[in-house]
């Protein structure tokens, strides 16, 4: 237990600092302790780190950041691209900016008022040095000591100050993915298992409105067939009144149901996601179904008997589901934004690319695509059809999420249902991976080296079309081998995202995302080394959901926030042209934070046709 | 011309396709016999790959073109796109799962209903690795869990009273593949036995003369059946499951 004395600690900082605020704001009242006059500086970094990482303890709602984000939600003023404005509060008393936020507090979250103004104020210490940067104001009068401070937490990168046993919710997020024993296994109880299954964070289930399980994410169908009835009942009690359920809360628990024709799909989330984004996974998870069966086939189906068993026809695409269940768990910033990462290279290989594939063209040819790790190189596609983000998520997910597909090697076939495009149909789809058997013989298919794989994509109304898609896969390929494009594809794939420090050089942000609104596409920076780990990795999408549902609520007219929490910082910045989100230090002032966002973004508009495809090879 | 390995050797090209029920190792076989490879809990084919592979024979060598089909009942109606104009199909089911040998039956009937006449038929009974290699088990062993097994997996295969997972005895299936004169064998794509000799044994049925010279690609599969079937439509198979299921 640490957290006395340098609660203590900061308490002290916080009634020197702001008088204001810890005389009616904080609940522990301000001790009359010694100010540990001379704390060295290592001590005294530790300290300032303990003043970020350990307010979420005082609260009565922990270390979510909810909390402390949604304060800052409110609290930051009109949005417009000033985001420092303060409410024309003089700047000169150190104490008055934090007159905004109090008040804000207490309209909304009168209950909660006490316990969130202590957290308020850790982000607010900070905010004085950007105004008064800005307005020419009195930052000199800090002390040494708290400047020393300041210039070395700055770079303190997101999330570390935090040790994760204090981060309930996602302690058990790396066993997430782990099976659950089955029956056969007789060392569990069916207490363990249940148990199991109940400490999943993110459970995803469909059933039939008659009732039948059709897919769980967890836990096999005996386990959890109680359950399944359990939702059915409560789903359907609510349609028998015609007033369908949305959804609801038990305790940190958010339940989301979506009905589509005859199927239940629920999501069951405590990862903190908004409706609207648990909802877009379920309908994500709908269009794998519809792609697997198309709507009339569905629709046909529960129409003759309603009964049905629907896990029959869908036999093998479990692993479909699951992987696009999984990737929505894992934080999919494809998911989120609605929007399809690209390749960056230059525009002129890219033509080269669009032109070579234009040039062997076949005459059943509905789309071709050229993907690399995931990410899109070439398009080409008729004039009158674009193709649309979310099919384009399905095919990513079969392609490069779920090994179904790679694993078998050769060249595949595959009939599919593009749901945005045409619900009613089936299109073939050509796959082969470029660096296929010859270029990896014996290595095993593991999840990294599918990330850097080639392949080449050809869809096709016409099932009998295999050989004319073979033969022009083997003439892009010659093509592309000749000028060299497939180097360069490689080249790029291996060289992964780009960098923060390469984009903006100087700037604290540790991660950042890009949608270009036009082309519904979006660019990311790397996410080693700070995030490559899977709880960083989530903690990251977790800040990413928030402003994301923030800025897009639906009443909300925002067009900027900033968020500060214990752990981290993060920015949203909506336009009509663009969708700008990032994740800096807990320590990054607004200031610094939006320098970076803008050069960002120039960097991102000097680079567009690298980034993005703009158009495409159309014919 | 610096044939190394004796005189150069007439080449021609079979097309051979695989069928059988979801999850024997129709997949894990192919990977065996053109990779040397094997992968625990393979994911289900979706669709269909195709793939290719030579066989060198003393006299000849074959280069088989091999439709590595999906074996869940939604892409049955697929099927005749890929066994249509094929020299040999090889036809798979889990010896430790009887289901999948009426499966098997059934679509050994339906090539010798519908395929070209001189097709090459070959029995194929896969995850020989689960049973006891000694004991001949008692058929028809009635496995009522029949839902969810991993491709080749067998991890719940079943009841293994004495580790011996075998469903189907080797009579049975020999004396059947011998009325319908079938090749049979069984195998294991986990440990790659009787893998190799399966497809040598196909090599070598295939009649001589019903042998070209290697063809271009797709000069068999140009020929349209006039589009029967736009989609995969989900009403048969349907009835099929139904039928399954009282079938066992």
């Amino acid at each position: 237990m640490r957290t006395g004395r340098e609660d203590a600690w900061v308490s002290q900082v916080a009634n020197d600092e702001q008088h204001h605020a810890a005389s009616d704001g904080d609940d522990t009242p301000p001790p009359p302790l010694p100010p540990r006059p001379t704390p060295g500086p290592q001590p005294s970094h530790d300290a300032h780190l303990a003043a970020a990482a350990d307010r979420p303890p005082l609260q009565s709602k922990p270390t979510t950041a909810v909390s402390s984000m949604s304060i800052q939600t409110v609290s930051f003023p009109d949005g417009s691209r000033g985001t420092f404005t303060s409410g024309g509060d003089d700047p000169s008393t150190k104490g008055s900016e934090n007159v905004v936020i109090p008040g804000d507090l207490a309209s909304t979250r009168a209950d909660l008022d006490d316990n969130m103004s202590v957290a308020t104020f850790a982000p607010t210490l900070r905010a004085p040095g950007d105004l008064a940067s800005l307005l020419g104001g009195s930052a000199s009068k800090r002390s040494p000591a708290w400047k020393l401070l300041r210039s070395q937490s700055a770079t303190v990168q997101p999330f570390e100050t935090i040790p994760l046993e204090d981060d309930a919710t996602l302690t058990e997020f790396p066993n997430e993915f782990d099976g659950i024993p089955d029956e056969s296994e007789q060392d569990w109880s069916d207490w363990d298992r249940l148990g199991m299954w109940k400490s999943k964070l993110k459970h995803y289930m469909i059933l039939s409105s008659a009732g039948k399980p059709i897919y769980s994410r967890h836990g096999d169908l005996a386990l959890i067939n109680s359950s399944m009835g359990v939702v059915q009942t409560i789903i359907s009690f609510y349609e028998g009144a015609k007033n369908p359920l949305l959804g609801f809360t038990a305790g940190s628990t958010r339940f989301v149901v979506a009905t589509r024709g005859p199927l239940y799909f629920v999501a069951i989330s405590k990862l903190g996601e908004s409706d609207t984004q648990l909802r877009a996974q379920l309908d994500a998870l709908y269009m794998q179904i519809l792609s697997t069966l198309t709507l009339p086939t569905l629709t046909h189906i529960f129409a003759n008997r309603p009964s049905t068993d629907l896990r029959k026809p869908l036999e093998g695409t479990e692993s479909l589901l699951s992987s696009l269940a999984d990737s929505f768990t894992k934080g999919s910033p494809s998911a989120l934004l609605g929007a399809l990462e690209c390749l960056k290279i230059r525009k002129s290989h890219r033509h080269a690319i669009n032109n070579a594939f234009l040039k062997s063209r076949a005459d059943n040819l509905l789309y071709g695509l050229i993907v690399a790790g995931g990410k899109l190189v070439s398009v080409i596609r008729p004039r009158k059809h674009s193709l649309h983000p979310s099919d384009l998520q399905l095919i990513f997910n079969m392609l490069f999420e779920s090994g179904g597909v790679k694993a078998g090697g050769g060249d595949n076939w595959i009939p599919l249902c593009l749901p945005a495009f045409n619900n009613r149909g089936y299109l073939y789809m050509y796959v082969n991976y470029l660096d296929g058997p010859a270029a990896s013989p014996t290595t095993p298919v593991g999840p990294h080296s599918i990330h850097e794989e080639t392949a080449i994509i050809m869809i096709s109304p016409d099932k009998e079309s295999f050989f004319a898609m073979q033969q022009m896969k083997n003439d892009v390929v010659a093509e592309l081998e000749k000028r060299g494009s497939l180097d360069i594809i490689r080249a790029a794939a291996r060289q992964g995202r780009p960098r923060v420090a390469e984009v903006a050089p100087g700037s604290q942000i540790s991660h950042f995302l890009f949608k270009s609104k036009a082309n519904v596409q979006f660019c990311m920076s790397a996410l080693d080394p700070v995030f490559s780990d899977a709880v960083a990795h989530r903690r990251l999408m977790s800040l990413y959901h928030n402003v994301h549902a923030t800025v897009h609520a639906k009443h909300a007219h925002l067009k900027v926030i900033h968020c500060v929490g214990a752990d981290a910082t993060s920015l949203a910045w909506v336009t009509p042209v663009f969708e700008f989100y990032c994740v800096a230090g807990p320590n990054a002032s607004r200031h610094v934070i939006t320098q970076g966002a803008n050069r960002v973004i120039q960097w991102a508009k000097r680079e567009e046709e690298r980034l993005f495809i703009i158009g495409g090879g159309v014919f | 011309m610096a044939d190394s390995a004796g005189a150069p050797r007439p080449s021609s090209s079979v097309k051979l396709v695989l069928l059988g029920e979801a999850a024997v190792g129709k997949s894990s076989l192919v990977l065996r016999f053109v990779n040397n490879d094997f992968q625990e809990n393979k994911e289900p084919t979706i669709g269909a790959a195709f793939l290719t592979q030579k066989c060198n024979l003393p006299t000849r060598t074959i280069k088989f073109e091999i439709w590595d089909t999906a074996g869940q009942e939604r892409f049955a109606s697929l099927a005749p796109m890929y066994y249509r104009n094929a020299q040999a199909a090889l036809v798979v089911y889990d010896l430790t799962k009887p289901t999948s040998l009426i499966k098997a039956k059934h679509w050994v009937a339906e090539l010798q209903r519908q395929a070209s006449p001189g097709i090459v038929i070959a029995l194929v009974g896969n995850k020989l690795d689960l049973t006891n290699a000694s004991a001949a088990a008692a058929a028809g062993g009635n496995s009522e869990d029949e839902d969810e097994e991993g491709e080749s997996g067998g991890v719940s295969g079943g009841g293994d009273e004495s580790g011996d997972a075998r469903k189907v005895s080797t009579d049975e299936a020999k004396t059947y593949a011998e009325e319908e004169s079938l090749l049979f064998f069984e195998t294991s794509a986990k440990t790659g036995h009787n893998v190799s000799e399966v497809f040598t044994a196909i090599a070598n049925a295939i009649p001589e003369t019903s042998l070209k010279s290697t063809r271009g690609p797709g000069a068999s599969n140009a020929v349209s059946r006039g589009g029967d079937e736009q989609r995969v439509n989900l009403t048969g198979p349907r009835g099929d499951a139904a039928k399954d299921s009282c079938a066992c």
